[in-house]
């Protein structure tokens, strides 16, 4: 679990280098963010705003807890948490992606109700709504159409969490000729961008995609 | 993946939605969670303090013994929890490791009770974490170096006979307490150097006037003497420094190495004003050269650890002593400057350059103010007074670094040296520990076999010998009863060990052997004079001697001989009770009884096994009334 080298030099000398403004500032900003507290709505709220049992509530949020003690997560926190899962590549682009999803009214911060809400969605609901929730995903700037050059940075983001060393050797053109496929597939219309009615119809026609929005079933 | 986050791993998978509209291809099945029980609460019962977690938390880390099912091992059927016996403050920590997926070193802890904690609960101390693992890092070194002393100089102590006479004396000559001689050395040598020193010192000191009113210093009056004087010194230290070469390991190091620099640099003067004295233009030059005589001073470091100390100190803290000179010459140059223009407009004023206000400014900013020089102008004055102020400053920032770096290098030294004199303490406790468990069993030996014995002739007396003995003590006894009965060899104590010896060396004088035998205090060979008259009794008798002989005392018990003289208080009180409970019984019955008796020597030392059996006419006087009616009853 442990990688990397220990150093034995003073963290301070470090700082010393520099200027001491940067020493007090920074210390100053550290406990701003460590005073801010949020506390969720109660169970009985949640449980009937999301379709999860009460049991799933209290173990989702001792999760959240431990990993968020100050009760909501920032995009830093959000992207070290995903980072942990996908030790060889990068994913930080793709939780930006994740995080702005689940960051529901644009506040910069995710609470646990967002939190519970959007897995609420994933996990229990209708596979439209799965397919409503990840088109909402693909959207970066929510204006309804996903187009090529979302589609591609969404493509990037998950190849990039794939790393360097896979087999075959990831390609430059990879993700550029899957959105290619993917336009392929969904853009009925032809006219370069997709559409919520075009994406839902397009998925519902796949086989495979209806069959992997079921593995959602079991996740909890 | 940190166990910390594991919790999120159903967040994480929900994530994948993401991927799955862009899939070309089905995705693999989910695993199916088999057993999808409700998550639960364990009880951990540690020392009588109860701990209680998730399931979860604790599988968190499948390879230790809490998140494996090695605690299985623990779980206690009636109270339905897992019962460790063990250190409940150290299970803490560990506790808080599965739960926060950080562990912590406490500082109050002791090193070796927690690194065996770790090592128990199947934890690696390598993942404590960064706010903790410099103290624990520290705190394992010190250890270390505990450790590795104390086999240093149990090596020590074993390894004196294969060092060549080589290393003998350089070993001498560093660590002077390891022989007499090495001692002696020391001393002189360090007497020597103090006389060197202070011949040089007095040398110089007026002592009376001469005819014409001339007052000579003492070297010149008693040149003769002084002369005879550094002659001896110089000689000592000359044969100091070859010995020193030639002993050392490797020569050229040794040569490179401060201490014979100095050593060269002491001798030196003397061997050149020898070749020079003819020389009167280089007599001057020559008179110069006395000065490295006092260098012999250092020679002292040798002597003295406090200024081994202070040397590497200074070593150590070069940076900071160089920063003080630097900062100090930059300061003196910058008001020198200053009390030069300041002081240029006044007559007749002492501060004709700049390099000569550097002599005012130095010893005012040390604070010395000689006064030789002193400003006259307002201008000077007001100068002169911030270069004080400044110089006091300047001076006081590093010397404290200096000083720490000094206090923490001698407390280490101090460390290492209170070790040393406590082991010797320490190694005396544990002698007196092993020495008290093996007493034990000794003393349990024979009440045991006193107890079987009188069983089996049914006296209802000496109730009060019995000593009673916890099951775990018994068993131990047992245990090293079983030892004794494979090895054929018996323990007995290191008196009676070294008794034994002097006897078998006293043993070969035949003539003295009987009074010998009665009156000498080993009463052993008493015992086995008495066992081999009587071995036709024993039916393994067809043995060879020794071995039977061996055997006999393994299986034998007889009386002690009363006039036989107390060899241990314990055994001798034995005694007395014994006989005094048992005489009796003597009288009355063939079969007698008896204490068993301190085994022989002769089954221990090699001599003795070879050793024909000692005259019986001598040892049979010791027990006359006895004797006759011993029968050798197997304790078996």
């Amino acid at each position: 679990m442990r990688g990397q080298a220990r150093k034995e030099s003073l963290s301070d000398s470090r700082d010393l280098d520099g200027s001491y403004d940067q020493l007090t500032d920074s210390v100053e900003d550290e406990f701003e963010l460590s005073t801010v507290c949020h506390r969720p709505e109660g169970l009985d709220q949640l449980q009937e705003q999301t379709k999860f049992t009460r049991k799933e509530l209290q173990v989702l949020y001792r999760g959240f807890k431990n990993e968020c003690p100050s009760g909501i997560v920032n995009e830093e926190n959000f992207k070290q948490i995903y980072s942990q899962f996908f030790p060889q590549g990068d994913s930080s682009t793709y939780a930006t992606f994740l995080f702005n999803a689940f960051d529901t009214n644009h506040d910069g911060s995710v609470s646990f109700e967002d939190f519970v809400a959007g897995l609420s969605v994933i996990l229990r609901g209708t596979i439209d709504d799965r397919l409503n929730w990840a088109f909402n995903l693909y959207d970066l700037n929510k204006d309804g159409f996903i187009t090529k050059e979302e589609m591609l940075d969404i493509m990037k983001s998950i190849y990039d969490m794939m790393g360097k060393y896979t087999y075959p050797a990831l390609r430059e053109e990879a993700p550029r000729e899957h959105v290619e496929s993917f336009f392929q597939k969904m853009d009925r219309n032809k006219d370069g961008v997709v559409t919520i009615e075009e994406f839902i119809e397009s998925c519902q026609k796949d086989e495979n995609i209806m069959r992997s929005m079921q593995l959602f079933d079991n996740v909890i | 993946m940190a166990a910390g986050v594991a919790a999120w791993l159903p967040f994480a998978r929900a994530a994948a939605i993401g991927w799955m509209p862009v899939a070309n291809c089905p995705m693999p099945l989910a695993p199916a969670d088999k057993n999808k029980r409700q998550d639960e609460l364990i009880i951990l019962n540690v020392s009588g303090r109860r701990f209680q977690t998730w399931r979860t938390t604790l599988e968190r880390y499948p390879d230790t013994l809490l998140g494996s099912t090695e605690k299985e091992f623990f779980f206690n059927e009636d109270t339905k929890e897992y019962f460790f016996d063990r250190d409940p403050e150290v299970f803490r920590c560990v506790l808080n490791f599965y739960r926060t997926g950080k562990l912590h070193y406490p500082r109050y802890e002791c090193i070796s009770a927690y690194d065996d904690e770790l090592a128990f609960y199947g934890i690696l101390p390598e993942i404590i974490g960064d706010c903790c693992y410099e103290e624990y890092k520290d705190r394992k070194r010190e250890n270390a170096e505990r450790l590795m002393d104390d086999n240093d100089s149990e090596n020590n102590q074993e390894s004196l006979p294969s060092l060549s006479f080589r290393q003998t004396m350089w070993r001498a000559f560093e660590n002077p307490h390891t022989s007499t001689l090495a001692l002696v050395f020391y001393y002189v040598t360090g007497f020597f150097i103090a006389v060197s020193v202070i011949t040089n010192v007095v040398e110089t000191v007026p002592c009376g006037t001469v005819p014409g009113n001339k007052e000579l210093p003492c070297g010149e009056r008693y040149a003769v003497a002084f002369f005879c004087l550094d002659t001896a010194c110089v000689m000592i230290f000359t044969v100091e420094y070859l010995l020193r070469l030639f002993a050392a390991p490797s020569r050229y190091r040794f040569i490179r190495s401060v201490m014979s620099i100095i050593d060269v640099v002491a001798i030196m003067p003397y061997y050149i004003g020898l070749v020079m004295t003819n020389n009167e233009d280089v007599s001057g030059a020559f008179v110069t050269l006395r000065v490295f005589r006092v260098f012999r001073i250092f020679k002292f470091s040798r002597h003295s650890q406090g200024l081994r100390i202070l040397g590497y100190t200074l070593k150590s803290c070069a940076s900071e002593l160089g920063f003080l000179l630097f900062s100090l010459t930059m300061a003196i140059i910058i008001f020198a400057t200053v009390m030069f223009y300041a002081e240029k407009g006044s007559s007749a004023s002492k501060f004709t350059s700049i390099p000569a206000s550097f002599w005012y400014t130095i010893v005012t900013m040390t604070t010395l103010g000689y006064g030789d020089m002193v400003p006259k102008t307002i201008a000077g004055k007001i100068f002169g007074s911030i270069c004080s102020l400044s110089g006091v400053l300047v001076i006081a920032l590093p010397v404290p670094v200096i000083v720490s770096n000094f206090s923490r290098i001698y407390h280490q030294n101090q460390r290492a040296d209170k070790r040393r004199a406590q082991k010797k303490a320490r190694l005396a406790r544990i002698r007196v520990a092993k020495t008290g468990s093996s007493n034990a069993y000794l003393h349990s030996k024979r009440n045991g076999l006193l107890n079987e014995a009188l069983e089996l002739t049914g006296s209802p007396e000496d109730e009060h010998l019995t000593k009673t003995t916890s099951l775990i003590e018994s068993q131990h006894h047992h245990l090293l009863h079983c030892l004794e009965k494979t090895t054929n060899h018996e323990f007995i104590d290191e008196q009676m060990f070294e008794q034994n010896c002097m006897e078998s060396s006293m043993q070969n004088y035949p003539s003295t052997r009987s009074p010998s035998l009665s009156s000498h205090p080993g009463l052993t060979t008493s015992c086995c004079s008495r066992r081999s008259k009587k071995t036709t009794h024993l039916p393994n008798s067809n043995l060879p001697a020794t071995r039977l002989r061996s055997m006999q005392e393994l299986s034998t018990i007889h009386i002690q001989g009363s006039e036989q003289p107390s060899l241990t208080t314990s055994r001798s009180s034995l005694n007395l009770k014994a006989d005094d409970g048992l005489r009796p019984n003597c009288k009355g019955s063939q079969i007698t009884t008896a204490i068993i008796s301190i085994p022989t020597p002769p089954a221990l030392t090699p001599e003795g096994e070879s050793r024909p059996p000692p005259s019986s006419p001598g040892s049979t006087t010791n027990i006359p009334p006895i004797g006759s009616n011993i029968v050798k009853v197997s304790a078996l």
